[in-house]
Formats: structure tokens, C-alpha cells, sequence
């Protein structure tokens, strides 16, 4: 390691430490969070846009900020050997992108069961077929129920400071769920943006396996008569209660965890002008495109306000309501194909004729802000 | 783990099951005990939930009373019939996703090389053999490839037994099966000689009819994972619930398929054997 870096709490390195500009990558940006994380392993595997990001974590590995990483077999390989390491009770990270995720989609649930604080970055791309490797955050939806917490974030900034928000929410003894910090790819990992960085020769405290909820996987515990994962597909009543009371207390330590991410992440939402009739709910790099398109209506003189979903899960569905509630017009502009975070808003709501799930960006496609001012002025439109 | 850590304080120690009390006084944590003493100590699995005649069970049982440090031993498992005995042991054991056991123990064994660099924490993948021959036979390969410092044995019952009886690669030529109605059409997988060619250090084959070669190979085979590299013990385990024969016949099929087609076979490469003779000099045995 070329500095000695001194261990701090997450408050002092989030919110007391001074910050100096860089202009980087948000793979750089993530590369920043890791060497300030104190992480103990990592586990990489090629897949774009996610590669960059896990080169720089290997350079960091070589220099000494890391304990151990190396490159895995597949995705699956990765998220299973980075549960191992978390089960050993240290401290990892790991990253991946579209296809990967669907491919090691088994182990998030088990991440989430066994109750492991694991923060992965996704660098959100489309999934075949037909296949591309563009921006798209289709993966998403099919993550949403996997009991992981999920933040979005906007920019290479938002990366920086959600991947060490991560660890610190992540980590509570209350909440000790896995964090996925997802943003789309190419549009914040391969652009250059200022990203206020803390210094480097800070980092947060290493981990420490006995503030977990269940003892860490090392021979080191009694009783050792346990098991160490929720229980066994046994046949009876008492154990179909006890599998089904496991699951209830990982939506509860979610549910725990809102007072955590309103404390580091100001809030599961940010809303800007909460008084217009009309509004942009976005969460991504959709959140950036609004901010643009919201100038031009403003210019016009059409009062547009924002909300920036940043937790995905736990949904912010009260904090939605309440922005809501005098909105006549609730426009969604997503990157997927889907529409799921329309889904997820109109879900929350009364009256949720007012959601409209649009634009609707994929394959590659960017999303310029002209779309989203053309769905305002249609919604009005139809509305008159 | 020190006895310290499972030694109750005598304010407790009438709270707790007679079990856990027979395990601290007579186990096998901290008086070393071996498969040539089983009936003398209490045993880290002695219930299980199998079918009558199990070859699984009792294989299991041999294993976990060759350990040589089970204090000190994690196993890493995967959904199967083995999972329901092992959920029952007295170590730490872990069965997560399909097939990905040797993955995970890859993850779990550098972690604790981080955390106990002084220590060794011997990390030991048990699973059947569609576990390992089939769904995870590239994470298998690739831990042996990586030289994973980890010991992998396989529960070879040659069928799917807790799905119902299906083939698996690791089922006989011609066998007929559920999935397999004309019988299969290939033979074995040489996971045997897969190991030896793909870094494993130390590579054994060995059926339940010969318990004291159990107990001396996975002696053997964590030793050398401790220092050498990747090892792997192949274990015919019959079933007799889904091959179809009677549950006292159990030990006589694994005695004729040691005449037939699962001889005993031993692979120790020449770092290894270095090694094994230096440490089995030392203890002045060779102890089974």
C-alpha cells in the first residue's frame, strides 16, 4: 500500500471529512469507494460494462488495499465464492452487469437468507436476446424480490457515496442484508464527471463479524450444533412457521433499515418542487435526462417537479404517497423495456390513473430530454 | 476453537442438553479420536434422518470420525440427500445454491487464511455425486485448477436419491433410471482421474466396505490440503432405497462393486508424498 490509511466511522467519512474534486469514470468512482471501504476480499469476472471497475479493484488488490481477489470462473462462481468469504465473516465486494446477473441470480437469495452484508455493484445493461451491451436496467425487475436492498444511483457521485453507504446500512446489526448499488452502464461507468472524493489515507473500520445476527461461519461459535442457513425443507408444520418466519424478519430488517438510509442517503427519495401538479419520477440516469427536460418546461412556463427514487428496496411507497398527493400528472421515464419502476409507483397509489409509464428507452437507445418533455405536454394535452 | 470456547461455565452447565454436555466430556474435539475408536467417543453426527441401510449415512459417519481436527473443520455442502445428516452435525456446515459448494468453499478458505492466518481451518466440501459430477463439475474443476487449499469428497450413491431416484453422470452404463428409460447411454464420469489431471495433490477411490481405508484417506486428503493443494476422496456410498435392493444388503454391494469396478485406488503426487511422509513420521503412525 503506497499510504497508510487510518480507520474511521462511516459518518466521519461521509459527511465530516473534506472532499477535493477528481474528474473520473464512474469505474473510477467505484474504485475510489473500494480503496476507502477496507474491504478484506473481492471476486471478479469479465463482463461489460462491468469490467473496467474490477480491473481497478485488482490494481488496488496488487498495491495492498485488498487482502485477497481473484478472477473467477463465471458469475455464478463469483457470487458463490463471495458468499463463502462472506460467511467466513470479512468483508467483500464484487461487481457485475445484465447477463451475469440473471446468471448468478441463485445466490442473491441466499445472500439476503443468510443474512451477509455483501455490497455488489451493477453496471446495469440490456439482456438477450437480441443481445446488446447497452445501457438498460432491465435486470433490475427481476432483483426486486430477491431481499436484497437495491439503491439506483444517478451519477458517478451517487456510485461513490452509495457503495461506502452500502457497508455502513448494510452492516447494522438490525439490518445485515445485502446491498446491490446499481446504475446504468455505460452512461456513469465510461464518462468522465467531477466526483468529490474524502482522502484517501481514511478508511471505514474493518468489519466485524460479531455484530452479525447469526454467528460468523468459522468454527469459533458454540453451540456448533447449528445450521448455519435457514432450515430444512423437512415436512411438518413447525418447519414450514420457522422457513416462513426467516423470511418475514429479512422484509423486517429491511423495513429497519429506512431509518439507516434516511440517516446516510438523506431520504429514500428527494423531491424538488413537491408543490407542482406535475411530476417526474425517475430514479437512474433517467433522474439526470428529467433535471433537463424539467429546465426547458420551466422555461416555457409548465411547473415541473422531481422525485429521485434512490432506494428501490426498501421501496419509499409512504414517502411516495405523500409527494404525491396533490400530483395530477405522474410521468416515469425508464431505461427498460418493462416499465417496472411504473409498476412499483403505481403500486404504491391512489388514484394511479395519474402514472404514466413513459418514455420507455431500451436496446441502446438514449433518452433525450425532448422525449420526456413531449410526454408532459401529451399527458396535458389529454388531460384538457 | 479452543475447549475453552465449548467448555460451559458450571453456573450453566446443567441448562444445557445432555448432548451438548456428552459432547464436551466425551467427543472428539479435543482428545484425538479416529474411526478405529468408534463406540469408545460421542460422535458429531449419530442421528440422521436416511432410509434404512443408507450408504450415505454410514459414509458420512466414517468421514466425520476421520477427521483429524474437527474442531477446526467447516464442511460445505450442497442440496441432496446429504444435507439432511450433515444439517445435523455438530460443525459448522453450510448448503446454499445447487452445485455451487466448491465455489463457496473457495471463498470461504481465503477468508479464513485472512482471518486466522495462524490457524489452519480445514474447509471440506461433501456432497453426492450429481452435486459435483454434474451440476458443479466446472466450479469443482476450477477449484482444483485454482489450487484451492480445500478437500473435496464425493458421496458416490451413482443416482439422484433425495429427487426420486434419476440418473446421474455418475450412475453405470446402462443402468435404467428414472430420466434414464432406456438406460444411459454413457459411462461414469472419471471424476478420479478428472482430479488427478486437474491439480488435485492427493486423489483416493475407496467404498464404505473398507472403513479403516476411509479414516486413513481423509486423514490423508485434509493434511495435504492444509499445505500442498486441492485433494479428493471419491466414496462409494450405495442406495439402496432407489438401486433397488434391501436395506441390510447395503455393505455387500459395496463390497462387490470393490471386486467388480470400484477398487481401491490411491494418487499422491510427489510434493504431497514428501509432505505425507514427514507428517506421518513425525506422529510416528500412519494412523487409519
Amino acid at each position: 500500500m503506497n499510504i497508510e490509511q487510518k480507520n474511521v466511522s462511516p459518518e466521519h467519512i461521509l459527511f465530516e471529512a473534506p472532499r477535493d474534486k477528481a474528474f473520473i469514470t464512474g469505474s473510477e468512482a467505484v474504485a475510489e469507494a473500494v480503496k476507502r471501504a477496507n474491504i478484506d476480499m473481492s471476486i471478479a469476472y469479465p463482463i461489460t460494462p462491468q469490467s473496467e471497475s474490477m480491473h481497478l479493484i485488482g490494481d488496488l488488490y496488487a498495491q495492498g488495499y485488498i487482502k485477497d481477489y481473484y478472477r473467477a470462473e463465471n458469475e455464478f462462481a463469483v457470487m458463490a465464492a463471495v458468499h463463502g468469504a462472506s460467511l467466513g465473516g470479512g468483508r467483500v465486494f464484487t461487481a457485475t452487469s445484465g447477463p451475469g446477473t440473471l446468471r448468478a441470480a441463485e445466490m442473491f437469495p441466499v445472500w439476503a437468507g443468510s443474512r451477509q452484508p455483501i455490497v455488489c455493484g451493477f453496471m446495469c445493461r440490456g439482456i438477450s436476446l437480441p443481445p446488446s451491451i447497452q445501457p438498460e436496467n432491465i435486470e433490475m425487475t427481476f432483483l426486486l424480490d430477491s431481499g436484497m436492498l437495491m439503491f439506483h444511483a444517478e451519477n458517478a457521485q451517487d456510485f461513490f457515496d452509495m457503495i461506502l453507504k452500502g457497508y455502513a446500512i448494510a452492516e447494522k446489526p438490525d439490518v445485515h442484508l445485502p446491498v446491490g448499488v446499481f446504475v446504468d452502464g455505460f452512461f456513469t461507468t465510461h464518462t468522465r464527471e467531477i466526483v468529490m472524493l474524502p482522502p484517501e489515507d481514511i478508511r471505514l473500520s474493518p468489519y466485524d463479524p460479531k455484530c452479525s445476527p447469526v454467528p460468523a461461519f468459522d468454527m469459533e461459535t458454540p453451540p456448533m450444533r447449528v445450521v448455519r442457513d435457514p432450515l430444512l425443507n423437512k415436512s411438518n408444520f413447525i418447519s414450514y412457521a420457522a422457513n416462513a418466519s426467516w423470511h418475514q424478519e429479512i422484509l423486517a430488517a429491511a423495513e429497519r433499515s429506512k431509518k439507516y438510509i434516511n440517516h446516510y442517503m438523506n431520504g429514500l427519495i428527494e423531491v424538488d418542487n413537491p408543490k407542482a401538479k406535475i411530476l417526474i419520477a425517475a430514479s437512474g440516469t433517467a433522474v439526470a435526462q428529467s433535471r433537463e427536460a424539467i429546465r426547458d418546461l420551466q422555461a416555457e412556463g409548465i411547473d415541473v417537479g422531481l422525485i429521485k427514487v434512490k432506494s428501490i428496496r426498501p421501496f419509499p411507497e409512504k414517502e411516495i404517497q405523500a409527494a404525491t398527493e396533490n400530483a395530477e400528472i405522474i410521468i416515469v421515464p425508464e431505461f427498460n423495456a418493462g416499465g417496472w419502476l411504473a409498476r412499483e409507483i403505481k403500486a404504491s397509489l391512489d388514484h394511479n390513473s395519474r402514472v404514466i409509464s413513459a418514455p420507455r428507452i431500451f436496446g441502446g437507445m438514449p433518452m433525450p430530454k425532448e422525449l420526456i418533455v413531449n410526454e408532459v405536454k401529451h399527458a396535458i394535452k389529454k388531460r384538457a | 476453537m479452543s475447549n475453552r470456547i465449548i467448555t460451559p461455565v458450571k453456573e450453566f452447565e446443567d441448562l444445557l442438553p445432555q448432548e451438548y454436555k456428552d459432547l464436551v466430556a466425551d467427543g472428539p474435539f479435543f482428545a484425538e479420536k479416529g474411526v478405529d475408536d468408534l463406540g469408545t467417543f460421542k460422535e458429531i453426527m449419530e442421528q440422521h434422518p436416511h432410509c434404512a441401510g443408507c450408504g450415505e449415512a454410514l459414509g458420512m459417519r466414517l468421514v466425520l470420525a476421520g477427521l483429524p481436527t474437527p474442531q477446526d473443520t467447516l464442511i460445505i455442502g450442497t442440496p441432496g440427500c446429504s444435507f439432511f445428516g450433515l444439517a445435523q452435525t455438530a460443525l459448522n456446515y453450510s448448503n446454499t445454491a445447487f452445485g455451487n459448494q466448491n465455489a463457496v468453499a473457495s471463498g470461504l478458505k481465503r477468508m479464513l487464511q485472512i482471518r486466522y492466518p495462524d490457524k489452519h481451518k480445514d474447509v471440506v466440501v461433501m456432497v453426492g455425486d450429481g452435486g459435483i459430477a454434474d451440476i458443479g463439475l466446472d466450479y469443482t474443476l476450477h477449484s482444483w485448477f485454482r489450487k484451492e487449499k480445500i478437500t473435496t469428497i464425493m458421496l458416490d450413491n451413482e443416482v439422484y436419491g433425495n429427487t426420486g431416484g434419476q440418473e446421474s453422470g455418475m450412475s453405470k452404463e446402462g443402468k435404467v433410471l428414472n430420466m434414464a428409460p432406456t438406460g444411459k447411454k454413457f459411462p461414469k464420469i472419471p471424476v478420479f482421474e478428472l482430479a488427478k489431471t486437474s491439480g488435485c495433490c492427493y486423489v483416493a477411490k475407496v467404498t464404505i466396505a473398507s472403513p479403516k481405508k476411509i479414516g486413513k484417506v481423509i486423514r490423508r486428503a485434509i493434511l495435504i490440503a492444509r499445505e500442498i493443494g486441492p485433494t479428493y476422496v471419491q466414496l462409494f456410498t450405495p442406495c439402496p432405497t432407489n438401486l433397488k435392493f434391501a436395506p441390510d444388503q447395503t455393505l455387500k454391494v459395496a463390497k462387490e462393486a470393490e471386486k467388480d469396478y470400484y477398487p481401491f485406488e490411491e494418487f499422491i503426487s510427489d510434493d504431497a508424498a514428501a509432505y505425507l511422509a514427514k507428517v506421518e513420521q513425525a506422529k510416528g503412525d500412519g494412523k487409519s
